[in-house]
């Protein structure tokens, strides 16, 4: 099972990454679960400056902005 | 070639709506369409060509930059990138950390965080179409004096002994060890356009409301308020006018975009240089929000002392522009 989760600090963007993220994990039909990592603490453990941020099994695949779908595709096939 | 959104405000005010200059809301209304017009049509022009000239500048290649720099030389880079890196707010903790764990002193890392809001290059252009180049000038020069001093100043009373614990620990793990800069990537210009094009409609998407809010106070200062009440009453920069429009600023909030047609009313009332930027940048620098976000960070006592430099600093500024203001 996949590990995905994404982090940034409740900005608007953030969440709206975590939903995305789930709706395309539901379409896919893939295992994987979803959180949200909101601990600044925890986003400067992955090196991350900018958010959202995407971590899949502690990888950092994406950094500063809403991913597109496709991308999020790219990563879970 | 600006003229034409004069003629547009013209052409819709004074004909279509059949208001006349002389009415207070006829010459409200005309400022109101002129402005907006005019800086929504700048920006979205001036967003995407910056974005595509600074698309490989970001937060992460500036801390590559920062990351060993002399302190003398460090505060003024600081600020210089604080202005031209583009920046949301919103990612201001983890670029605080970011900064932090590569072991930058916290005075380089709040001259940043600090000039950011305060310019940018879009607030730039839009000062340097409406209210000239010298204003521009001195708006740039004060913006980065602030962050600069407020980043000097911090370092010299220690203030990184304020941080919360974790942060602090990440400071001294990063200056022990020998920072390791990141491959910078070379983008094409098929990704520099797509990012342009994500960044106009972010940006816009952001400050659209600032410049309504913005025009909007500024019509209202410009048909509401009578000629000659500014200047009879605040005109000579009556000493406590400075101090006073920097604690009315700090509780209100506005984008820096929205703030030039503000500046460009106060201005054409003949409110003071002074006292106008000191109320101005209180209300763009300082806002509640960012500071509840800092507290995940820095203790009660660091974001007392930010506060207390960033007023100290807009009323110093002030009084300073207030007395040279007449000679320039």
């Amino acid at each position: 099972m996949k590990q995905i989760k994404v982090l940034g600090s409740g900005c608007t963007k953030c969440v709206k990454t975590a939903e995305l993220i789930s709706e395309v994990v539901a379409e896919l039909g893939v295992d994987a679960e979803v959180s949200k990592e909101t601990s600044p603490e925890a986003i400067m453990g992955y090196g991350v400056m900018r958010t959202p941020a995407v971590v899949i099994d502690e990888h950092v695949v994406h950094s500063g902005s809403m991913p597109e779908k496709a991308q999020i595709v790219g990563w879970l096939s | 070639m600006l003229v034409i959104f004069s003629q547009f405000a013209d052409w819709l005010v004074y004909q279509l709506l059949g208001l006349s200059p002389e009415q207070r809301l006829g010459e409200a209304l005309h400022f109101f369409v002129e402005d907006t017009s005019k800086i929504f049509a700048l920006l979205v022009v001036m967003i995407y060509v910056l974005a595509l000239l600074r698309a490989s500048l970001n937060v992460e290649r500036v801390r590559d930059y920062l990351a060993g720099k002399h302190r003398t030389t460090g505060y003024l880079l600081g600020s210089a990138f604080g202005a031209v890196t583009p920046f949301c707010s919103c990612s201001s903790i983890p670029a605080f950390l970011g900064f932090t764990s590569a072991g930058i002193p916290l005075g380089i890392t709040m001259a940043f965080l600090l000039t950011s809001p305060l310019i940018n290059e879009v607030a730039v252009l839009l000062l340097l179409s409406i209210l000239g180049w010298k204003f521009t000038l001195i708006y740039i020069a004060v913006g980065m004096l602030v962050g600069i001093c407020a980043g000097a100043l911090l370092d010299a009373i220690h203030a990184e002994r304020w941080l919360q614990a974790f942060a602090a620990k990440a400071l001294e793990r990063g200056q022990q060890q020998d920072f390791q800069a990141g491959e910078a990537e070379v983008l094409s210009w098929q990704a520099r356009h797509q990012f342009a094009k994500q960044e106009t409609r972010d940006i816009f998407a952001r400050v659209w409301k600032w410049v309504l809010i913005g025009v909007g106070l500024g019509a209202a200062l410009h048909g509401f308020v009578p000629d000659g009440w500014v200047v009879a009453h605040l005109g000579q920069g009556q000493w406590w006018s400075v101090p006073l429009a920097v604690l009315l600023g700090v509780p209100l909030y506005s984008n820096v975009t929205g703030i030039v047609p503000v500046m460009e009313s106060l201005l054409q009332h003949g409110l003071p240089i002074g006292t106008t930027l000191a109320f101005c940048m209180a209300t763009v620098a300082a806002s509640f929000p960012e500071f509840v976000l800092l507290k995940q960070v820095m203790q009660w006592r660091l974001l007392a002392a930010v506060l207390l430099i960033l007023l100290t600093a807009f009323t110093l500024m002030g009084w300073l522009f207030n007395l040279i203001g007449p000679l320039l």
